[in-house]
């Protein structure tokens, strides 16, 4: 069989498109992106007309694919974890209706927030949602969770969540292909009322997912991703999650003398748990994220002496695993190499690229209020959240997608005036739209500057949907046609700039300014890509 | 037999393609890897890592445990002792010598190589200077990976071939730029000081 080097994330799309993938639907987003971007430039998928197209969020990505499955074929969504957070009313309510063709839900956690606002464990959506969740511990295990997942997914007819960790979605490995297998049919469900969640239909459904949760426990019972390995040593038994698995072998590499059960099939194998309790005096629990199993284990009657873990401070409580974290865990003689010395080593923040159309909207934007004082620049996700970093000290938000305009505004309601909202075009497109709506509607004192550098930067550069066609969304909504203003950030233009930005802050009512000059790093590529069609 | 590698530098300097090489001579070799990769926010000007695993047996963690790494590879010297943790007692440093200064605080620079010259085991290399003579100023770090070669566990044949695998796409006097560089790095790390004290 073929063996190829592959990424988590890739592991993750060749193991789907080896499985039957008809459409995968995603918004970019560390540290998932991968997993589209290797289905784009796949031939095979390709040849195929597997759908790669990005969505425009994570929510319109979740409804697509679920639609997919409405028809019969098998079809993914793929996201960061604070994407479900977008996605979630589609999400929970497909356990609802139910899958057809099989559905998958791929969400990307970051532990450690190396590219996050948070580090939410989406197993709790899971759970939430009263459907299973894969949580694979390695690129092989990410591969061939798909084929299962569909597979399961079709059985139970019910979406399936895949939860990877940033360490596996960007790290590489080898991983065997299995036998591919075709793609579905078109076929119609055979109840036509099956995704009409009226509340009579719905209550049915939901009647019927409830019982389906006694399959579900039985699945997780019999999972080949959840394993139970004997051990001698009996004094302590070892629950290990996902990759907590991984950094447990590594502290043992002529075996772990305790017994362990491994969980990457959710909701938790009971049979074994209770099998691990009857062997074992105590057991710890190794999980990257949130104490998600520890936590229902515990649950309130707890005697705070059988179970260790992330809750009694024998895991830090937040933060990813590694192999020295659960070494200390164990009580294991840590290595280490000589400490960081800081005189010579200093912090090394990311920062926005020489040449960056972002450095000129702010200090545009610094310009104009230096008379106003600080704090009133709501920010969102994007390249430019750097900008609340030195030198510019520009922004003093960044919450979630599209939270810059709605924040400006309700700030504006309670009387900060003026207030500026400072979001990224794929951001304004992604959440941002409505939120301008409601400014619109009440004609707020808010000057929303788009940020247009014609690309998802952040991620990579991948297409920007308003490309194109901003200044027909902003007047479509609704915005008048003086107080939409179109700059160019450019050091040269900066007095201009700042004389526009002014007017349009002194404009008692809702204007937008778009900042507009290609990214630098897409200009590069664009550049480099139109070499090589040439030679 | 495994080695654990660290390859560390600054955003956009070029570690990717260095993991890339050492993972292609790694793949045709039969052996296994891991390789962690950081992607995302801190790509952009900020420091980059990405730990490599290479073993004739099954590799479980993705991350090196601290203490443990064979080599550190990197295209720029604070950032080499930024991981100094990671190191195993007998680990090497290989480092290019050239300070990518864009923080405002950064350190003396005298300082930072010689703090680098104080382990027993490390190579403080001018990639820069010698891909410029040799090759092309890009190929900086494929010189810094030519000096590392010795320690990386593998048959310097091998890696050579796997350059040749990943340039091939550039063309032949692209392949050889990085080729010349390659065998400079090593030829400057078999002459110059620690470097003699061990194999």
């Amino acid at each position: 069989m073929k063996r190829m080097l592959l990424l988590g994330d890739e592991a993750i799309a060749q193991g789907a498109l080896d499985a039957g993938l008809s459409g995968v639907y995603a918004y970019p987003g560390t540290p998932s992106t991968e997993i589209t971007e290797y289905i784009q430039h796949s031939k095979e998928a390709k040849e195929r007309k597997v759908h790669s197209q990005w969505s425009t969020n994570e929510k319109t990505a979740m409804e697509s694919a679920l639609g997919m499955s409405y028809a019969g074929k098998r079809s993914m969504a793929c996201m960061k974890h604070v994407g479900l957070n977008v996605a979630a009313d589609g999400f929970v309510n497909a356990g609802i209706t139910g899958a057809n063709g099989g559905l998958i839900v791929v969400s990307a956690d970051d532990p450690s927030m190396h590219s996050s606002q948070n580090e939410q464990d989406s197993r709790y959506y899971g759970k939430f949602a009263l459907i299973p969740t894969i949580e694979p511990a390695n690129q092989q295990e990410a591969y061939s969770a798909m084929a299962y997942s569909f597979d399961l997914s079709e059985k139970y007819g019910t979406p399936v969540l895949v939860r990877l960790t940033t360490r596996l979605a960007h790290s590489r490995s080898g991983v065997e292909m299995q036998e591919a297998r075709g793609e579905n049919a078109l076929r119609l469900p055979e109840n036509k009322r099956q995704f009409v969640l009226l509340p009579a239909i719905a209550r049915k459904n939901y009647d019927r997912l409830v019982k389906k949760q006694i399959d579900f426990d039985q699945e997780s019972d019999l999972s080949p991703f959840n394993i139970y390995c004997e051990g001698s040593d009996t004094s302590l038994g070892i629950i290990a999650c996902g990759l907590g698995y991984n950094y447990l072998m590594e502290n043992y590499p002529d075996g772990c003398p305790h017994p362990i059960l491994k969980i990457g099939q959710y909701p938790i194998p009971k049979q074994y748990v209770r099998r691990m309790f009857h062997e074992c005096a105590r057991v710890l629990v190794l999980e990257e994220g949130a104490p998600f199993v520890e936590e229902q284990l515990r649950g309130i009657l707890d005697d705070n002496n059988t179970i260790v873990g992330r809750m009694n401070g024998t895991v830090p409580r937040t933060g990813e695993l590694n192999p020295n974290i659960v070494a200390k865990s164990l009580a294991i003689h840590v290595t280490t190499g000589s400490p960081l010395e800081p005189r010579v080593v200093v912090p090394r923040p990311p920062e926005l690229c020489n040449g960056c159309p972002h450095i000129d909207s702010f200090v545009d934007l610094n310009t104009v209020l230096e008379k106003f004082g600080d704090g009133r620049v709501f920010s969102d996700i994007g390249c430019y959240t750097l900008g609340a970093l030195e030198p510019f000290n520009a922004i003093n938000s960044c919450v979630d997608m599209g939270a810059s305009i709605t924040m400006a505004k309700g700030a504006a309601d309670a009387g900060l005036i003026p207030s500026v909202a400072v979001i990224g075009d794929s951001t304004f497109t992604h959440s941002g739209m409505t939120g301008l709506l409601d400014a619109i509607i009440e004609d707020s004192p808010i000057t929303v500057v788009i940020v247009d550098n014609e690309t998802t930067g952040m991620t990579g550069g991948q297409p920007s949907h308003a490309r194109g066609r901003l200044e027909d969304i902003v007047s479509g909504l609704g915005v008048p046609q003086q107080h939409i203003r179109v700059l160019e950030p450019l050091k040269r233009n900066h007095e201009e700039n700042v004389a526009a930005i002014k007017e349009e802050l002194d404009h008692p009512g809702i204007s937008v300014i778009i900042q507009r000059r290609e990214c630098i790093q897409t200009i590069a590529t664009t550049k480099k890509e139109a070499k090589k069609h040439e030679a | 037999m495994k080695r654990d590698i660290i390859l560390a530098g600054v955003g956009g300097q070029g570690i990717l393609t260095i993991a890339t090489v050492i993972g292609y001579a790694v793949v045709q070799s039969g052996l296994q890897l891991k390789q962690a990769e950081v992607h995302g926010m801190s790509q952009r000007g900020g420091d980059v890592q990405s730990h490599l695993r290479i073993a004739d047996k099954e590799i479980f963690s993705d991350l090196i445990p601290e203490g443990k790494a064979d080599l550190i590879i990197s295209v720029e010297p604070m950032e080499a002792l930024r991981y100094t943790s990671f190191l195993a007692p007998d680990g090497w440093i290989i480092s290019n010598k050239k300070p990518f200064s864009n923080v405002m605080n950064y350190p003396d620079y005298e300082k930072v190589w010689r703090t680098i010259d104080d382990y027993p085991r490390s190579v403080l290399i001018d990639g820069d200077t010698i891909a410029r003579d040799v090759a092309n100023a890009k190929a900086m770090n494929i010189v810094v990976l030519g000096a590392a070669s010795r320690h990386v566990g593998l048959p310097v044949n091998d890696l050579e071939k796997a350059i040749a695998a990943i340039f091939e796409r550039k063309g032949a006097v692209i392949v050889d730029a990085n080729l010349r560089a390659f065998r400079a790095g090593r030829a400057f790390a078999e002459t110059h000081k620690h470097a003699s004290t061990s194999g």
